[in-house]
This record gives structure tokens, sequence and C-alpha cells, in this order.
């Protein structure tokens, strides 16, 4: 099993593999595009923002392959949000795999705007990537941008307004929160996601 | 909804875990790792790495133990101390570490926290502050990590609290130094004056000393997340009996 974490910039890059190793599984940090076509799974990590993400992916030409591919890829936080077609992060154009853009969460006077910390998750439908995690589970999340519930999503959760926490369609997946910080529920994400 | 969290604060000196009584005579607790993947099971929500040593003698953490605990730990975490230059918070982040948390050096350099929310991005920078109640107001008080260098300074606590998120930072940990090590509970005032000054997360520290002192700090001041650290390693308190009583009491925690 080849697995490969995109290199798309940011500074907590070792989290995710370490996840997977703790899974058993190696993986392969590259931003090369020979070596992300060699991979069995595709991991599109989560920190730093989106348009710095979708500069570096261009640069090294990725976007149309992470487009087509037929394997399955996995987006973390930012790295899902970049799977959607717009971001009002620094006004970027995405990779436009799901439809929808990303909104940044209304100032409140007693809310953080960065949703941080452990939230629950409401399940919408069955998911393959959630399969065997209870409906109610809680998950670590760390954005300040949000996607709205349409059909890809397979779970919601709320903070100052209801957001997609998870969506899938074929053979692309994203989780809004990071199951590599997330306990043992976030482990079995990762599972799921490698069994694919 | 976001969970309250419980957050178990590790001491770490010359590689151990120490708790010291008001930041004084420093006992061995145990190993780093062990203790971190103990509370992690007993379902700790985040864990915070505090050098103490680091600070005072102008030296960054170490790094062997730092990779050593990302490797296993599969819940986010701070590492606090003696972190005063870009270079060091790089390489704390880049080990596997959530966030770093900043002290004494934002106070002497209030604009390292801009350089670093620049950089890192807000999420990943907390400042700490030590504060106590002198005359007739809070103050706040650097090198704490040292006795002999632990000095009150003539910034006022909530003129801080509102100045370090002025300038980026993620989230605060307000570390009340009077209730420090007592078991008598949070310093319910203190935090929740601070709480109606923050638009950023608040993590209480200092003076918790049984389950209800949670109850009591979550229902009375709103904060985010309660920090601790003696009642955890003396086992006085266990973080899952602390989280079953807090979730029958009516507080949203992860269990």
């Amino acid at each position: 099993m080849k697995i490969v974490i995109v290199n798309s910039g940011g500074v907590n890059i070792s989290s995710v593999q370490f996840a997977l190793k703790r899974l058993g599984y190696d993986s392969k940090f590259t931003e090369d595009l020979r070596e992300i076509r060699n991979a069995d799974r595709i991991i599109l990590p989560g920190v730093g923002s989106a348009g710095n993400a979708m500069k570096i992916l261009s640069r090294y030409s990725l976007s149309e392959y992470l487009t087509e591919t037929s394997k399955p890829v996995l987006g973390i936080c930012l790295g899902m949000q970049i799977m959607f077609e717009y971001s009002e992060e620094n006004e970027t154009n995405c990779l436009g795999i799901f439809k929808g853009k990303l909104k940044e969460f209304r100032k409140e006077n007693d809310m953080p705007q960065i949703h941080m910390g452990w939230n629950n998750l409401e399940i919408l439908k069955k998911s393959r990537l959630l399969e065997n995690i209870p409906d109610d589970s809680f998950f670590y999340f760390i954005h300040k941008y949000y996607v709205e519930v349409d059909e890809n999503s397979s779970a919601s959760s709320c903070y100052s307004t209801i957001f997609s926490a998870v969506v899938e369609k074929d053979n692309f997946f994203g989780c809004q929160f990071h199951p590599e910080k997330s306990g043992k529920a976030g482990s079995k994400i990762l599972e799921n996601f490698i069994r694919q | 909804m976001l969970a309250k969290r419980i957050i178990p604060c590790l001491d770490v000196m010359n590689d151990k875990v120490v708790k010291g009584v008001k930041f004084r005579n420093h006992e061995v607790v145990g190993d780093i790792l062990e203790l971190a993947l103990l509370y992690c099971e007993q379902g700790a929500d985040e864990l915070v790495f505090y050098d103490i040593t680091a600070s005072p003698e102008n030296r960054v953490t170490g790094r062997e133990w730092l990779s050593r605990i990302a490797e296993f730990l599969d819940i986010p975490f701070c590492v606090a101390g003696g972190i005063s230059s870009v270079r060091q918070a790089e390489e704390i982040l880049h080990s596997g570490a959530d966030k770093i948390s900043i002290n004494t050096p934002a106070i002497q350099n209030p604009s390292f926290i801009n350089e670093l929310v620049q950089i890192f991005g807000s999420q990943c920078v907390v400042i700490g502050i030590d504060s106590s109640f002198h005359g007739s107001d809070f103050y706040v008080h650097k090198y704490t990590g040292d006795t002999r260098k632990s000095t009150k300074t003539d910034l006022k606590t909530f003129d801080w609290i509102k100045e370090v998120q002025d300038r980026g930072a993620g989230e605060i940990v307000l570390n009340c130094m009077d209730m420090d090590g007592t078991r008598e509970g949070y310093d319910i005032i203190q935090l929740k004056k601070a709480k109606e000054l923050c638009y950023v997360p608040l993590i209480a520290s200092g003076g918790a000393g049984k389950c209800e002192d949670f109850l009591d700090l979550f229902k009375s001041t709103g904060v985010d997340g309660a920090l601790a650290a003696g009642i955890f390693h003396r086992k006085t308190v266990i973080i899952r009996e602390l989280k079953e009583f807090l979730f029958k009491e009516g507080i949203h925690v992860r269990r």
C-alpha cells in the first residue's frame, strides 16, 4: 500500500504521517506528480491557507491529476476545503471536485471566529468514511471557513452555524476535522479511508 | 456543540514531569511519555507541555522528548517554555506540536506575537499569562518558572488580555497565581472578568482541587477549558471520572 501525503505547505506536517504510522502504514510526503501517480491512496493535508495551498498545487502541476484521478483521495481540513469550487480565504479558485464554496464564520461577540476544539458529529447518511463510527462522536476541529451541508455531506457539525463535517463522492473524501488529532475515532476514519 | 476542554499540564524539567506548589519546590512525578499517554487514554482533550526550566535559563525546549511525544499522541498538544524566536517556534511546530504558548518573551517584545501570527496563523499562537492580585488590581508576572527571577510587571492583566488579542493571539491561558497549587478552586472572580474581555478561547489555570471546582468554573465563568496539573498527577482526580461527573451535571464534554 503506497500512501502519499501531498506537500501543500503548512507547518504541522508530521502529524498525519505519525497517525498513519500508528496504524502500521508508511507514507511519503511529496509534491512530485510521478510519485503521486504511483500511489494507492492520496491525502491532502490541512494546514495553511487556501491561497497558498492552491499556489503550490499549481506550481507543481498537480491540480489536474488530483481532480481526475480514480484513486481514493482524502482531504483533511484545508485539504477538504480546496476540493470545493471556491474559498473566501484569499478569494481562491479551488479544485472543484465538490460543488460549493467556503465561507468565513460570522464574527460573533460571544464566540471566537475560529472553531477550535472537540465537537460532535451528526451523521446524515450511510458513509464509507464513517463506518463503525457512532453518531455523536467527537472530533477535533480547527478552522475559520466552512461549507454548507448538501447532498454530498455524510455528517454535519454545529458551531455558530451548521456546517458540513464529512463529504464523500465516488473516490473523493473530505473531513473538516483532523482525524490525526481525534483520538481513536480519528484513527478509525483513517483506517476506513485506507480500506476503500 | 463545542465541548469544554480538560487539559492536563505537564511541567517538564530535565526531561521529567515535575510539580511544585506556587511554582516552588519541584518534585518529580513521572516520565513524560508515560503520563501523556495515560492522560490521553483517560480522555484528556489536549495536553500542555511546559518546560519550566526553559524560560529563565534562556534555552529552548529540548526536542528529543518532543518528537517522541508527537509520534504517539493522537490528541492536540501545546508546547510552552522559552520560545523567543520564530526559528524555535517553527522547530516545535514542525516536530508535530499543534500550538506554541508564549509568556515572558511576549511581555518583553509584544510585536513577537504579531510576527508569530503572521507566519503560523492565530490558531497556533497561545499566550500564557501569569497573574496575581496586588493592591487594587491584577498584574502580570514574568519569569515565573524560576523563583529567583520571577517578578511582577507593571502590566495590568486585563489590559494585557486585550492587547494580546489585538495582536492576533488565538488563545489565552490565564494562570491565576494566587490560587495555583492551593487546591481551593479556580479564581472565579478573575476568570469571569477575563472571559468577558475575550473573543478568543480562554483556558483557566491554577487552583483545581476536586471535581466540583471544575463544575463551579464552567458554570460561573463560561471559560472554554480548564487546565490542571497536580490533582491529575497525584490521582486526586481521574480525568475519566471528572468528565462523567461534569456530563451528569450538564456540562458538554467529550466522553
